[in-house]
């Protein structure tokens, strides 16, 4: 039923997607964030000289991890990536629809698009 | 400061830079970074950071109201994101290789052009551009809903719009910002895209450029969670409310005033680079 796949469609789609994602993100920041004041909360802040962040709060294995391990920090950083992975999802998303409209030129610039965005998430870079 | 403190202090400052930056269109984000550094002392890598996350949390929740609307063209959008995402990559490695008194005095700069392009006026509606090749190969033109029923355009200087959305990519990475100002012009001024489709399509590109660069500051240990938690749901929060009295608002005075003070933080963004203050 490709037919019934319209631009209109899609971005009401998209849309949706957004805002599921969005809210799923908060929701999960703000339960580790409650976490993490709850046992943190009395310390005192680390901001003012640059650091950089320990690797288990670096890359999307070691957050998932961290995260399903139970550790407040990581739930939050893992809800960070909820939230950065909602517009890769609508880009994913938008390969698809395109495919099912039957818009070959579209599908490949979004490819692209998401092979750039995939690229940068998985540490393809290293600087 | 203990945690708990300064949790609540960035989440009200956030919140309130959500709301005025929903209502006046400048985005919350370029607020954000200015007063974590230069009035809480934030090292300028944590406050860009968590700011960027903050950035795809608002034009997220925003697309997801604009896209129904049908005023954002996807296909103009996903093939300038070629551009943003490539720039935003390049920008994001410059990032960590550029002094922060330098970054400081560059997002000073880009600041102050921001509240200037704002509290600007724009043309609602452009002369029908001359026909361009690329434009109409990549089926551009469109329509969008206007109060006398749908209304087309078409669009033009494809490579131009091409080459500056490059540019505005490269300072969001850099700057950790959504530079929708940099992207309206591009589409307003070089490619003849009525204001109403650049502003939203925008909008729905800034989520997708922030999301590129944030992979480069997140596997370089910028965004810490303690920080981006109280940004990110305080910009939500924030600019979720100002988006509902949007409609309501007189934003005619709020925007200069708003304007005013993001001029003023600029400055001071600048002074305090070029001082030497921000390590």
């Amino acid at each position: 039923m490709p037919g019934r796949w319209n631009d209109e469609l899609v971005e009401r789609v998209i849309g949706s997607l957004l805002r599921f994602g969005v809210l799923l993100a908060a929701m999960v920041v703000l339960g580790g964030g409650i976490a993490l004041l709850v046992g943190h909360g009395g310390q005192g802040t680390h901001y003012a000289v640059f650091r950089g962040e320990p690797s288990s709060l670096r890359s999307i294995p070691a957050i998932a991890g961290g995260a399903f391990g139970g550790d407040p920090r990581s739930i939050v950083q893992f809800g960070l990536l909820l939230l950065i992975a909602t517009p890769v999802a609508r880009v994913a998303f938008s390969v698809v629809a395109f495919w099912l409209e039957k818009d070959r030129m579209y599908v490949a610039i979004t490819a692209v698009v998401l092979a750039v965005l995939v690229f940068s998430l998985t540490g393809g870079y290293r600087g | 400061m203990h945690v708990w403190e300064f949790t609540l202090v960035v989440a009200a400052v956030s919140a309130l830079a959500g709301f005025l930056g929903a209502l006046t269109g400048l985005g919350g984000g370029v607020v954000i970074t200015p007063v974590l550094t230069l009035l809480l002392g934030v090292d300028l890598r944590y406050a860009i950071g968590a700011t960027l996350i903050s950035v795809i949390a608002t034009s997220s929740g925003a697309a997801a109201a604009y896209v129904r609307e049908g005023y954002s063209n996807i296909r103009i959008g996903m093939f300038l994101e070629i551009a943003t995402t490539c720039g935003a990559i390049l920008g994001a490695y410059l990032a960590v290789r550029t002094p922060t008194s330098a970054l400081a005095v560059i997002f000073g700069g880009v600041l102050l052009y921001s509240a200037w392009v704002s509290s600007r006026g724009h043309m609602d509606q452009h002369p029908d551009p001359p026909p361009d090749r690329l434009a109409t190969a990549l089926r551009f033109h469109g329509s969008y809903p206007a109060p006398d029923g749908l209304r087309s355009y078409r669009v033009t200087r494809v490579k131009s719009g091409f080459a500056l959305m490059f540019g505005a990519g490269t300072l969001s990475g850099l700057l950790g910002i959504g530079s929708g100002a940099l992207k309206v012009i591009a589409m307003d001024q070089a490619m003849r895209i009525p204001f109403k489709v650049s502003t939203t399509t925008s909008n729905f590109m800034i989520g997708v450029t922030a999301a590129a660069s944030a992979g480069v500051y997140l596997n370089r240990g910028y965004v810490d969670p303690e920080l981006a938690m109280p940004v990110m749901l305080g910009v939500l929060a924030g600019s979720a409310i100002g988006a509902r009295y949007l409609p309501r608002a007189h934003t005619g005075r709020l925007r200069t005033l708003f304007a005013l003070v993001v001029g003023l933080l600029a400055l001071e963004m600048i002074y305090s680079g070029l001082a030497g203050r921000l390590r």
